[in-house]
């Protein structure tokens, strides 16, 4: 249930969720890091006025990163610690399971071609996610098929051809690159 | 008279007819569904429009955006989940009202309200528009690098107490932006020798990762849920007649929606609440809001509906987006060459035209299509989470893969997806990011062609409007500073609030 707000400040505020210390760490660190570089990623030239640097904006927008990430980092510091830190860090990586599934299906698509993949994939995942119904199931491919056919039949947005529709006989062939 | 035959001559189109359809219906429906909102959903369509013309593609696009917020306001109310962020204040007054029985009073009267907001503010738009031909062209490269400097300090402030966190976020959107092979020296920048890093990171991958493929990991790796919503009996047609009785509370919220829509980086909330308190403070009876208020639901849709059109009037006169949505749209024009700012008013002004006319449709199409099948959506909005979380996986693949058919900006954006995640797990903003991408790039290209006539720092500011945008900059600083040592004089116990939490879904 939400709070009553009644200031402005109140409603802008948005208060500190567990992880923060963890995140504002990582983030300070990343920043450092990447301002160290600023040497060896950028050029200064020495005949060009500053506000034509190749280097003037990423040294604007690094500075002003760390110095944020710093600011940020101390806040997260002193702030009281909030229970859940790891806890909350787990879901985070929980996440990484979903980012193999999709670069799976990505890989798949050139093969299989859109139409089987997409399929493959939503049945796949929906089980995956704990849907075991055939109407889940069901939904799931008339799902995959509409954003296939919406998409790739309808918009012609560029996705290509899967390897396997080579095997297809000349008349087949053509109609699924073309469509699915 | 001409631009505006010729505008009737652009929109008299089968396309363009046919997006301004599947744009606000489409709408509608995403933004019933908790967990998917306007953003999510231009993200995932971007790419699909760029082969589409600009007339066509804004248009579906605009639909989306105008719209979103009607479907959004139905969970609100009936269940006490607003369909997207904006709708959260909604809450408060609609869902008491359902609570007391009332649920199709607060339906109709969130329909009206929204309805004379959306129109409120594109008629405010087209007023303004003699106003806006005449000042954009006064806009130089200087005064357009103060505006998007402004817009960058405006978006970091308007995120109380996580001053820092936005800020080092927006100082991240503009290193990513500079990212690869820059166009003038021809020197590379931050690309570690990776060859795939010479081009850059496209905005649109890190849209989609931001938007759409973190919101998929949200809800698949949460519970899995499918809200429940009573269905509706008779028809919503009273909200109008109520909603003329309380013209007030409309005009004013919606004339707030249009006043923070036009300024960077503040928008929607701070309209909200500004009208909120008003609305409170000259009703009649201030002990019923938060209890099921009319006047307070008034006030919180009018605001928000009347937002999307004055947040076109920096991206058409000056080409500098004010949030994220404008921000992705500013790809759409970049796509296809049409580049928004002073020309566009000054060349093609029945282009601009023609979409503020598909933006009036829109209204009047949304209202018509929810007076008639608003239980149908009382149905959509049960899809579980997880299986909408497979939805947004699948669309997003479409929307990055056919960019450029690139296994990279796949990787890139599901990276930027579990950052997302993470970004918005931890309460945080993802806006900044965007923003400070596309403000950034415009600020480095505006600085070095303003910087060429130049002599001392203060010819920067010679110019009246420049002037005006310095004075602005330094003055909104000044007050934050001011507020700052106020509120740690009179500091208060905080209160937590879940508010930003609708971003989760």
């Amino acid at each position: 249930m939400l709070v009553r707000i009644k200031t402005l400040k109140q409603l802008f505020q948005r208060h500190r969720r567990p992880g923060n210390l963890f995140f504002a760490t990582i983030f300070l660190i990343l920043s450092l890091f990447l301002l160290s570089q600023i040497g060896n990623q950028t050029v200064w030239k020495s005949s060009t006025r500053f506000y034509a640097q190749p280097a003037l904006w990423p040294i604007i927008s690094l500075v002003g990163m760390t110095l944020f990430a710093l600011l940020n980092w101390i806040s997260a510091w002193v702030s009281p610690k909030i229970a859940g830190r790891w806890l909350e860090v787990q879901f985070w990586l929980r996440s990484f399971e979903y980012v193999l599934w999709f670069m799976a299906y990505v890989y798949l698509v050139p093969l299989l071609g859109y139409l089987p993949s997409t399929v493959l994939f939503a049945v796949v995942l929906a089980l995956r996610v704990g849907y075991r119904t055939p109407k889940m199931i069901g939904f799931s491919v008339l799902m995959a098929v509409s954003v296939v056919v919406v998409f790739k039949s309808f918009l012609q947005v560029r996705v290509p051809g899967g390897q396997i529709y080579e095997w297809l006989p000349d008349v087949m062939r053509s109609f699924m690159l073309t469509y699915f | 008279m001409e631009d505006l035959v010729s505008a009737f001559g652009l929109l008299a189109r089968i396309d363009v007819l046919v997006a301004l359809l599947i744009g606000s219906i489409g709408g509608v429906i995403i933004g019933a569904i908790p967990g998917v909102g306007a953003a999510v959903a231009i993200a995932i369509l971007l790419p699909a429009t760029f082969s589409l013309e600009p007339l066509v593609g804004l248009t579906m696009l605009l639909g989306i955006y105008g719209s979103s917020m009607y479907g959004g306001s139905i969970p609100a109310i009936l269940i006490n989940t607003p369909g997207t962020a904006v709708n959260a204040l909604t809450t408060y007054d609609g869902y008491p009202m359902t609570k007391a029985g009332e649920a199709r009073r607060a339906i109709s009267l969130a329909y009206s309200a929204s309805f004379f907001g959306g129109v409120f503010g594109i008629l405010c738009l087209i007023l303004l528009s003699p106003v806006l031909a005449w000042i954009a062209p006064q806009f130089g490269s200087r005064e357009i690098f103060l505006a998007a400097l402004l817009g960058i300090i405006l978006v970091v402030l308007a995120h109380r107490g996580q001053i820092f966190a936005a800020g080092m976020l927006a100082c991240f959107g503009i290193f990513l932006n500079t990212i690869g092979l820059e166009p003038i020296k021809y020197t590379q920048r931050f690309t570690f020798g990776q060859s795939w890093l010479s081009s850059g990171i496209d905005l649109i991958v890190v849209v989609l990762g931001l938007f759409a493929l973190s919101q998929a990991f949200v809800l698949m790796v949460g519970k899995d849920d499918s809200p429940k919503a009573q269905p509706l009996k008779g028809a919503l047609f009273s909200g109008m007649k109520e909603l003329f009785g309380h013209k007030r509370v409309a005009t004013v919220a919606s004339s707030f929606g249009v006043l923070m829509g036009m300024i960077p980086g503040v928008g929607e909330f701070t309209a909200q609440f500004m009208s909120y308190t008003y609305a409170q403070k000259t009703s009649k009876k201030p002990e019923l809001f938060g209890k099921g208020s009319p006047e307070g639901l008034i006030a919180s849709e009018s605001a928000n509906n009347a937002v999307p059109a004055a947040a076109m009037i920096p991206l058409l006169a000056l080409g500098i987006p004010g949030e994220a949505l404008t921000a992705m749209m500013l790809s759409v024009f970049y796509v296809h060459n049409v580049i928004p700012g002073p020309q566009l008013f000054q060349n093609d002004m029945d282009f601009v035209l023609a979409l503020y006319i598909a933006m009036l449709v829109l209204n009047v199409l949304v209202l018509i299509f929810l007076l008639f099948s608003t239980n149908l959506l009382t149905k959509i909005i049960q899809i579980p989470t997880r299986f909408l979380g497979i939805v947004i996986m699948i669309l997003s693949f479409v929307g990055v893969y056919s960019l450029r058919n690139s296994i990279v900006d796949c990787a890139i954006a599901a990276g930027f997806g579990v950052f997302g995640l993470v970004l918005k797990r931890l309460n945080l903003p993802v806006v900044p990011i965007i923003l400070g991408m596309v403000l950034g790039g415009i600020m480095e290209t505006k600085l070095r062609s303003s910087m060429a006539r130049v002599k001392t720092p203060l010819d920067f500011i010679d110019r009246p409007i420049a002037a005006i945008l310095f004075a602005i900059i330094v003055l909104v600083i000044i007050l934050h500073i001011r507020t700052l040592v106020i509120e740690h004089r009179n500091r208060q116990p905080e209160t937590d609030h879940d508010l930003h939490d609708t971003q989760m879904r």
